[in-house]
């Protein structure tokens, strides 16, 4: 082969090898990409069975345990409150009162149904999208608890 | 006053880097010049070294006077921790940063070698910037020396999951390969400055990249060693941004590793090894931006304070305008000397750039993804573990499969037929792993492509030693002995990929879990193993108490024992998760213990079976041995004066 073919080789591969890797990053952004949602905007905002992060504060009292050993807990951006199911161990800070993020998704009629729950390593943190949902909701008590 | 005493030395250690960086940028020509900037990037590490003591000291000490400390630290803390604490938080961690930055500096200032002086001194300028900026911005940002009033009795506590003895190296690690960067980025500009980046500067180059590189590996091999034994998920990598945050530095210094290779041998691709060198600290530099300023809303928690984010940006934005405007002017007129042939080593390893560059650009682009969304008014987003898979892996297998054949492959002109043959037995053993893993997978393809890919790449990795053993003289202990240690660290970095990629897919495909309500004496049956939960009972650590479980293991008649355990630390108001965590060759039994229900008796207990879990770690420890044994066979060629 000639050194220019070899040239025009190499560039057509790593050209391919671009193109495939633009294509699977606009596709996975385009599927994969979770949107964040606050319980009041559970229904406009996600279609039923749709992944998303459902985020708010864990309502006072409402955390229990279902015969099956799955977890039941209400959570609430202050106008709305959202039944959530999730069976599993939930993590170490996860507590009533506190923020936390709950990803999975709805079916009318149904609770929540999370895969995965998220709570902060730090006892002082409150979820950035809770605090949003809950500035937008004007129930905002104070700065970023420090 | 030992925290003025650190804070004075601090202040000192930034006039004499501001020092280093003048005398060192204008001693290109001027050889006293360049003398007294070397002697400041020493004397401004010493310096920086007592600053660091002081604030160890005041952890020691527990002076909670100081806000670092009364924010991080507590009397009842063990020796380890309060010495690890020094480092744990945002303040103390940014002077680590400071404190590594002016160490390289005189390391590099000491170690002039084959290049010339103007670049070396040029070098060492830079280095000295990089630490002033970094030590302008711990001072004035984030003064870890900074004193309280009034100073409260007790502090409040390092939170109870980083007391642990991996995060307490973790941290470290991770500075060192992320400081490290700095240097290769340094060097870079000199070479910019200078106009001119040949073989002698890449041989100065390789050191550091190794080194960085090899850390990241470690620090990213510990952190993530450590998310699996104690957040009690099961899980290993998350994809989280802080986690994305040193992935991406890691990918660019694994591409500047191979690259500067092809530079130090055949002096060719030179520019690209400067761009992936400013890069590299560039994603560093972004890393430290995404864990402080809290932007990305992270699975890790740290403290959250948008001024310091905004000047780790301003920060980044001047390494970055400097380094890519440099690179604009000056990288046209770099020479470049030596084409190669389409296969041929030096293509290997363009294609091996070209695979992680790439992949560190998919990630970036997921994880800042949400910030684009947000900031163009498209509400909050995440972007989670699916979209990672479906881009990285993909990438790095097409990277993975033509790996074992680069080490095969002679320089300028390689001949892929007789490497082909060479290499036949391995792609024999990774068909058949394929086979065997879609057989009792039931047709599960991704998971038999990956573990096929990971045999490949072991067995390719011993196909390389093996041609190289051949090539010897004499009885086959003697040939072993006599290969070069460059053939040793490569291959045990190859292989160890093999090996985490091995691990990585059989955990990511295989695992299983399970929770489970159980009351003391009752069993629960879990791949091919009955768990019984024996008694729960109290205990006391010597800065917490916990809960602890005990269980029974049977398997096959063999009985084992294994605990889990809660702990309440009276510091925090959150317990912890110690779990619990069997070990065999298949893999980890993983046990983690939930609360006791409300009103009930019986405990949740959450199983994991982990296949093959234990391969990721020990994957990443042979990539850092490779690493490692690499630097030594550096060493020992410069030794031998070759």
């Amino acid at each position: 082969m000639r050194r220019r073919d070899q040239r025009l080789i190499m560039i057509a591969t790593a050209g391919a090898v671009l193109v495939a890797a633009m294509a699977l990053t606009f596709w996975g952004l385009r599927d994969s990409v979770v949107y964040f949602v606050a319980p009041s905007e559970l229904s406009e905002r996600a279609q039923p069975g749709q992944r998303v992060r459902l985020g708010g504060l864990v309502v006072e009292g409402t955390l229990r345990r279902d015969a099956d050993g799955a977890m039941r807990f209400a959570v609430t951006d202050g106008a709305v409150q959202v039944e959530v199911r999730y069976d599993g161990v939930l993590p170490d800070l996860f507590r009533e009162g506190q923020g936390v993020v709950a990803e999975g998704s709805w079916q009318p009629g149904q609770a929540f149904e999370a895969e995965r729950v998220l709570a902060k390593h730090d006892e002082t943190y409150m979820p950035r999208e809770v605090a949003e949902a809950i500035k937008q909701r004007g129930e905002w008590k104070g700065d970023t608890p420090q | 006053m030992i925290a003025e005493i650190g804070a004075f030395t601090a202040m000192l250690a930034l006039a004499l880097s501001l020092a280093q960086g003048l005398l060192g940028l204008t001693g290109a020509r001027n050889e006293p010049r360049a003398g007294a900037a070397a002697a400041l990037a020493q004397s401004s590490a010493w310096i920086a070294a007592i600053s660091f003591a002081c604030l160890i000291a005041l952890f020691v000490r527990s002076d909670f006077t100081v806000a670092a400390v009364a924010a991080n630290s507590h009397v009842d803390k063990p020796l380890l921790y309060k010495i690890a604490g020094a480092w744990g938080n945002h303040e103390g961690s940014m002077l680590l940063w400071s404190f590594v930055s002016a160490v390289f500096g005189a390391v590099l200032a000491s170690t002039r070698g084959a290049q010339t002086q103007s670049l070396w001194a040029r070098g060492v300028g830079v280095q000295g910037l990089v630490t002033a900026g970094a030590l302008i911005y711990t001072l004035f940002l984030s003064n870890p020396f900074a004193r309280l009033d009034p100073a409260p009795m007790q502090g409040s506590g390092l939170n109870p999951l980083l007391q642990d003895p991996a995060l307490a190296a973790h941290p470290p690690l991770l500075y060192l390969g992320y400081v490290g960067l700095s240097v290769p980025f340094s060097l870079a500009i000199a070479a910019l400055i200078e106009g001119k980046a040949d073989q002698a500067w890449a041989k100065a180059l390789r050191p550091w990249t190794l080194a960085a590189w090899t850390f990241l590996t470690l620090g990213i091999g510990l952190g993530s060693y450590w998310a699996y034994y104690e957040l009690g998920w099961g899980g290993w990598w998350f994809w989280d941004p802080v986690e994305n945050a040193s992935f991406m530095p890691w990918l660019v210094a694994g591409a500047l590793v191979h690259s500067a290779i092809v530079t130090e041998r055949r002096g060719s691709i030179a520019s690209w090894t400067i761009l992936l060198a400013i890069m590299g600290f560039g994603l560093a530099l972004l890393g430290t931006f995404l864990v402080r300023s809290g932007v990305l809303t992270s699975v890790h928690a740290f403290a959250v304070d948008p001024r310091r984010g905004i000047a780790v940006l301003v920060l980044l934005a001047v390494a970055l305008g400097i380094g890519f405007t440099l690179y604009a002017l000056r990288a046209p007129k770099l020479a470049q000397p030596a084409g190669f042939a389409a296969v041929s080593r030096e293509s290997m390893l363009v294609w091996n750039n070209f695979g992680l560059a790439i992949a560190a650009g998919v990630v970036l682009i997921g994880t800042l993804y949400p910030l684009l969304v947000e900031a163009l008014g498209g509400g909050l987003i995440s972007v989670g573990p699916p979209f990672f898979n479906m881009t990285v892996a993909p990438l790095l297998g097409a990277l993975f499969l033509i790996l074992p054949f680069g080490p095969m492959l002679s320089w300028r002109v390689g001949d892929i037929a007789a490497s082909a043959k060479k290499l036949a037995p391995a792609a024999l053993l990774a068909l058949a792993t394929m086979i065997i893993t879609l057989v009792l997978s039931q047709w599960r393809a991704i998971p038999a492509i990956g573990l096929a890919l990971g045999v490949w790449l072991i067995a390719g990795g011993l196909v390389y030693v093996w041609t190289r053993v051949q090539r010897g003289e004499g009885r086959m202990l003697r040939k072993l002995a006599l290969l070069p240690l460059a053939v040793w660290s490569m291959s045990a970095a190859h292989i160890g990929a093999g090996v985490l990629t091995l691990g990585a897919v059989a955990e990511t495909a295989f695992r299983r879990e399970q929770a489970a309500l159980l009351n003391p004496g009752e069993s629960v049956d879990f791949v091919g193993r009955r768990v019984t939960l024996l008694e729960v009972g109290e205990a006391e650590g010597p800065n917490y108490s916990s809960t602890r479980a005990n269980f029974r293991i049977e398997r096959d008649g063999a009985v084992q024992r294994m605990s889990a355990e809660r702990r309440f630390y009276p510091t925090s108001p959150m317990p912890t998760t110690e779990v619990g965590i069997l070990s065999s060759i298949d893999g980890d039994l993983y046990v983690a213990l939930g609360d006791a229900a409300r009103g009930e008796s019986a405990w949740t207990v959450r199983l994991y079976y982990n296949p093959l879990v234990h391969l990721i770690f020990i994957g990443a420890i042979m990539m850092a041995l490779g690493g490692a044994l690499s630097l030594l066979a550096l060493a020992r060629r410069k030794r031998s004066g070759a």
